[in-house]
């Protein structure tokens, strides 16, 4: 492991810092009820008098809604409330609207599976009865699922007047963003090169594939006030467009997150929370609302399904000369920018002269996309990668070779625009070609494959308070949803500032009414955000407690340092008084002026960027098409590791789901426009028998823009193993694979294309 | 339509309920038993989640009539810590940092006690085909897999 | 819904008859469960059959074993005497789902469930295993083969039961062995399959053979020209190709989200193929 900061980076301060409690393994502050069950999620909420609450969803792919009549649902014994589009409140912008319509289809239904109509009743059976009885007359609409289908002149369209960008003449109303991304001369790049491959590749939609449902109880008195409780990545998200939707000031929203299972991007927006609210406005009752596993994979997530064209040029000694990447997805019913992220991400990887990536988003009939890990990056970053390994075979040179020779460093101008800082790629891939993996033999059939992946990482709007309690242990207060073991890795990082052991610190994720604002859990945004502000706070917490040491031995409160946990005298005053513990402030605060706390509300910027490396060894059935996993390899840099178990966890989990994204999954729809495998028994995620152990490297690259050189770690992990196992699978079964998921199938029709 | 009356043991306690003859054991011990770290991931024994010892033999609660625990002895993961003393399987997937969201955790504690019972010096390749019906989203079940097999060593030693 | 859980085979025989609504019996329940709460099937009357006698057993008879309709695929798992002499049939049972799932699952409810891809079915078949079925008019047999009439459906009439499945004795130098296709390595519905049972002398040359594909057309097929295939011989390269060739021709699969025709039909003969080489290899056979 690297462990050393970098000279000159601007956390000169701590450069040399030795940790107490940054690096070390700590049981997590969570982990006692999770193992026995007393921790709360979404659905494990009741409340006196509560209503249970489900959905009518649409039928159809596509269709005009003529009417809805609810009146024989309502005069159902059981039955407390119906809502439908017409009992929520017409948005201003067009984002929330399209929120809002996802929610509750108002005048068309957009995909198989769009919500219709909501019941509240007395249980879930009597709601789902009421359901029944609920006559919804449709014209059923022409439709459409596929990225390139949609943009034909002769597809359905979805939506007029949607295109938010300047789109280039030629595409239909179904694109809704267009963005170009690059730099330099693509011809002249072109033209230095000895080879150049052009090749298309398509990627199938998956779903973050959270175990835990969606879930909610929401309550809303006559008084206008309203408690929402929900598993979410972002709970003053939840507050803000449930608020929005139903016309009600946020401060008379509270929502607190439960604990949630499991989101990677998927429980980033609403889905339930709104109706339940609307429902226990009309009822005066609780309402709660669970998804069935059906539900999740019809109406939420999942993410973009892509098709690509890209042409790399490469001289024969393995210098990229040029890329271009023309990136077409669908993020089904409703616009987003998911394809912008992925023309940013396809080439960050490298040095390049000449670069240009170019996006389409496409509306479908598929349920609206939601965030999945790394969003746009994942299949953007597979072509790529596909493809200068094809380079590399066609002209024998080694495949870590040729992306250290192209390997984007501190300086590099990316090819989204901006000039890398300090950053990790290059390290990262120095560390898998010193590994084993790399050399070690394999066997027959089998095909070893690398990859290169990155994420940008986001910070955003973060507040944190610390409370110094008067028997010497700190409440530590944030706002985000816990969702990798982030209370350990906050927890930690108070403790290491505040020079106090870690046992005394605990740190709680708070209602939206008791602390600042926080932007949701995403884009791997927590232990570096969080973490910074937790810092900052920590530090308002110690100039306050050295002001009071300061007062009780009467000096000057500059004159006053805080060491080990201890306020110390500095100056003229050195030695002259013993340090003065947080816990010998504590105790005394009230007398030294009242309760001592530290606060830190920031936009956060700074995020560094996180690249990875994966190695992979893969047998491949010559005769069923089976791809077997037998070694995998995850290099990242994490900047710091607060907490290196999850840290590696993180790795890991992103490795495995990448592999089951490039083996298995896949949103099957049927000629009809439906979701043919909405559950777990078709829609195929890696159980544990599928996989090997997932070995881990961290390297520690620190990133400058936090006091510890944290950078996420969360999102990099699931980039490379889509191309690292379509390389491995191309090897071993002696045959280039195009089109993901690499299911059984395909992989055997392309080793039978090819004899 | 009545409701059944059904007593049975749950934990080594007796307990009686009333449970419509649709309902399954995953909805009683959740919602009339109060039993919520019983999970329901997916409702049709895809997930593992719901998993509870019926009788020693591990199943998906969610496969289970509530009507069927009748006369029955049912395990679900409240019942595996020892008052304030967690089963080793609890602490080594504590100590293992094998669990992220954690939503999966109980079932895969039921089921891995499972197998310890039956087998109580498994290889890797067991303790994976074995867990094959509990899913995690979080791990790559690399951490899960280390903490089953350090506790059966630890096990084995006491 | 009504529940009830019968003492005798008689009562439940009288309640399955005198149903007129929807009826389900329940052994493992893993099937219809899952119906239930796709709300595929609403049932007026559930039929617990686990609490009447010998439902739960697994009998040695006359070298054989009769196995309980509601016997699940762990307790089998843990016959020592009954792996020892249909190794084939317990495997494919074993593969059904989960650990969990096998808590629970029974021969018999996959067998009643009717789905062309049920993993225990083509095992059965080239066992010849015979269903006992109780019913309104008494008791009677039936080849396993001759229980799955298409997708869903049985010839079971109404208000019969399968009370328990027979797995025959055997000769000296047999093997059974069932392969299935899947996706992953788990939890996932055969794409294609195969059951083989064969018989070989003392020259390692197979005597008998019954070769058998799931998944593949709407009921198990049996495939004849496969057995002749390596009848007479030692599983000869030639002989492998034949039979693989004969399953593969024998083949009528959907195309659906599971697998492609020629998928299904291309790995159809794989499985045959290396489950006949497990099969001669329980029969003592070396190659």
């Amino acid at each position: 492991m690297v462990t050393e900061y970098v000279e000159g980076s601007t956390g000169a301060e701590l450069n040399k810092r030795e940790f107490k409690v940054i690096g070390t393994r700590p049981p997590r502050p969570d982990g006692i009820d999770k193992v026995t069950g007393r921790a709360l999620f979404g659905a494990d909420l009741t409340a006196p008098g509560m209503l249970h609450a489900t959905i009518l969803r649409s039928p159809h792919a596509h269709a005009r809604i003529i009417s809805i009549d609810t009146s024989a649902a309502l005069a159902m014994s059981g039955v407390k409330a119906v809502v439908t589009s017409q009992d929520f409140v017409k948005q201003s912008s067009s984002g929330n609207q399209d929120t809002l319509d996802n929610c509750m289809a108002r005048g068309k239904v957009l995909y198989d599976g769009h919500a219709v109509a909501s019941v509240a009743a007395t249980s879930v059976k009597v709601a789902n009865a009421a359901l029944k009885l609920i006559k919804v007359e449709y014209e059923v609409l022409p439709h459409e699922t596929d990225v390139d289908g949609a943009m034909l002149d002769t597809a359905p369209v979805l939506h007029e007047g949607r295109k938010f960008r300047n789109i280039p003449e030629g595409n239909n109303a179904n694109v809704s963003g267009y963005w170009e991304f690059g730099h330099g001369d693509l011809d002249a790049g072109f033209a230095k090169a000895d080879i150049i491959i052009e090749r298309s590749f398509k990627t199938a939609a998956t779903h973050q594939g959270y175990i835990e449902p969606h879930a909610t109880l929401a309550t809303m008195g006559p008084d206008g006030r309203g408690e929402i409780w929900v598993c979410t990545q972002g709970h003053y998200m939840v507050r803000d467009l449930s608020a929005a939707f139903i016309g009600i000031e946020t401060s008379q929203l509270r929502v607190t997150a439960s604990e949630i299972g499991g989101g990677f991007g998927g429980k980033t927006t609403v889905y339930l929370e709104p109706v339940a609210l609307a429902l226990s406005k009309k009822a005066g009752r609780p309402v709660k609302m669970v998804m069935t596993r059906e539900e999740v994979f019809r109406a939420t997530g999942p993410t973009t399904s892509s098709s690509t064209d890209i042409k790399i040029g490469m001289t024969k000694d393995g210098r990229i000369t040029a890329g271009q990447a023309k990136l077409r997805y669908q993020g089904g019913a409703y616009p987003n920018i998911t394809a912008m992220l992925g023309a940013m991400t396809a080439f960050a990887s490298y040095d390049l002269d000449a670069v240009q990536t170019l996006a389409w988003n496409v509306l479908t009939n598929r349920p609206k996309q939601a965030a999945y890990r790394a969003p746009g990056a994942p299949m953007a970053i597979y072509t790529v990668e596909s493809v200068v390994d094809e380079l590399c075979q066609k002209l024998g040179l080694d495949p870590l070779e040729v992306r250290l020779m192209n390997a984007a460093k501190k300086g590099t101008l990316s090819s989204y625009g901006p000039t890398f800082d300090e950053i990790g790629l290059v390290a990262t891939l120095e560390a898998a070609k010193a590994h084993p993996h790399y050399t070690a033999p394999l066997g027959p059939n089998q095909g070893r494959g690398v990859s290169c992946g990155f994420w940008f990482n986001f910070a955003g709007n973060t507040s944190v308070s610390m409370n110094i309690n008067e028997d010497g242990t700190v409440a530590v207060i944030e706002g985000n949803p816990d969702i990798g073991g982030s209370r350990a890795s906050i927890s930690m990082m108070a403790a290491e500032e505040l020079g106090i052991p870690l046992e005394k610190v605990r740190t709680i994720v708070a209602d939206t009414n008791s602390i600042g604002f926080n932007d949701v859990t995403d884009g791997s945004r927590v232990t570096f955000a969080v973490g910074l502000a937790t810092i900052k706070a920590a530090r308002a917490a110690i100039k306050n407690m050295c002001g009071r040491a300061a007062q009780v031995w009467g000096i000057d409160a500059d004159a006053v340092d805080w060491v080990d946990g201890a306020a110390v005298p500095t100056g003229h005053n050195a030695g002259e008084f013993p340090p003065m513990t947080l816990a010998e402030i504590a105790a005394d605060q009230a007398k030294t002026g009242g309760p001592i706390a530290g606060h830190h509300e920031v936009n956060v910027d700074g995020a560094g960027v996180s690249f990875g490396v994966h190695l992979v060894d893969v047998e491949v059935d010559p005769e069923t098409g089976f791809t077997q996993i037998k070694r995998y390899t995850v290099f990242q840099d994490a900047g710091k590791a607060i907490h290196p178990d999850y840290v590696e966890g993180q790795m890991q989990g992103g490795a495995v789901q990448g592999i089951g994204w490039a083996l298995n999954e896949e949103y099957i729809y049927g000629e009809d426009g439906k979701l043919q495998n909405a559950g777990f028994l078709d829609y195929r995620i890696p159980v544990a028998s599928d996989l090997p152990m997932i070995d881990t490297v961290i390297l520690e690259i620190p990133n400058p823009g936090h006091p510890y050189g944290v950078r996420g770690v969360g999102e990099t992990g699931i980039v490379p193993p889509l191309a690292a196992v379509a390389n491995g699978v191309s090897h071993a079964a002696g045959v280039r694979m195009f089109e993901l998921p690499m299911s059984p199938p395909r992989i055997l029709a392309a080793i039978d294309g090819a004899k | 339509m009545s409701k059944i009356h059904v007593s049975t043991t749950i934990n080594g306690d007796a307990v009686e309920y009333l449970c419509e003859p649709s309902e399954t054991l995953l909805d009683a011990l959740r919602d009339h038993v109060g039993l919520t770290g019983v999970k329901e991931g997916c409702g049709s024994g895809d997930c593992g989640a719901c998993s509870v010892e019926l009788d020693g033999r591990l199943v998906c609660s969610c496969l289970v009539l509530a009507a069927e625990a009748e006369g029955r002895s049912v395990n679900t993961v409240e019942g595996m810590a020892d008052g304030e003393k967690l089963h080793v399987l609890q602490q080594k997937l504590l100590d293992h940092a094998a669990l992220q969201c954690g939503i999966c955790t109980p079932g895969i504690l039921v089921a891995a006690k499972a197998l310890l019972e039956k087998n109580p010096d498994p290889t890797e390749t067991e303790v994976r085909y074995w867990l094959a019906g509990n899913l995690c989203r979080c791990t790559g079940y690399d951490k899960i897999i280390r903490a089953v097999m350090d506790a059966a060593a630890e096990m084995r030693g006491a | 819904m009504r529940f009830e859980s019968p003492d005798t085979i008689e009562q439940a025989v009288e309640l399955l008859n005198t149903c007129d609504g929807i009826s389900r019996v329940l052994a493992g329940g893993t099937d219809v469960l899952v119906q239930l709460r796709l709300a595929l099937v609403e049932p007026e009357l559930i039929v617990d059959i686990k609490h009447i006698a010998g439902m739960r057993d697994i009998t040695a008879e006359d070298g054989g074993f009769r196995i309980g309709a509601a016997v699940s695929g762990a307790e089998m798992g843990e016959h020592v005497e009954l792996v020892a002499l249909w190794p084939g049939v317990v495997e494919a049972m074993e593969l059904i789902g989960s650990t969990q799932v096998q808590g629970r699952a029974t021969l018999a409810g996959n067998l009643c469930n009717a789905s062309p891809a049920a993993d225990s079915v083509p095992a059965m078949v080239v066992a010849n295993a015979v269903v006992t079925i109780s019913g309104p008019n008494g008791a009677r047999e039936c080849p396993v083969a001759d229980i799955v009439t298409g997708p869903g459906k049985t010839s079971l009439g109404k208000g019969e039961i399968i009370t328990s499945i027979y797995l025959p004795a055997r000769v000296n130098n047999s093997g059974d062995a069932y392969l299935r296709f899947i996706p992953r390595t788990e939890m996932d519905i055969a794409v294609s399959s195969a059951g083989v049972s064969l018989t070989i002398d003392s020259d390692g040359v197979v005597t008998h053979a019954c070769v058998s594909l799931g998944a593949v057309a709407p009921t198990v097929l049996v495939v004849d020209d496969a057995a002749k295939a390596i009848i007479g011989t030692k599983l000869d390269d030639d002989a492998i190709a034949t039979l693989q060739a004969a399953c593969s021709a024998a083949c009528n699969p959907i195309d659906d989200k599971r697998g492609t025709v020629e998928f299904r039909t291309k790995t159809a003969g794989v499985m045959a193929k290396r489950a006949a080489l497990i099969a001669y290899s329980r029969a003592g056979g070396s190659k």
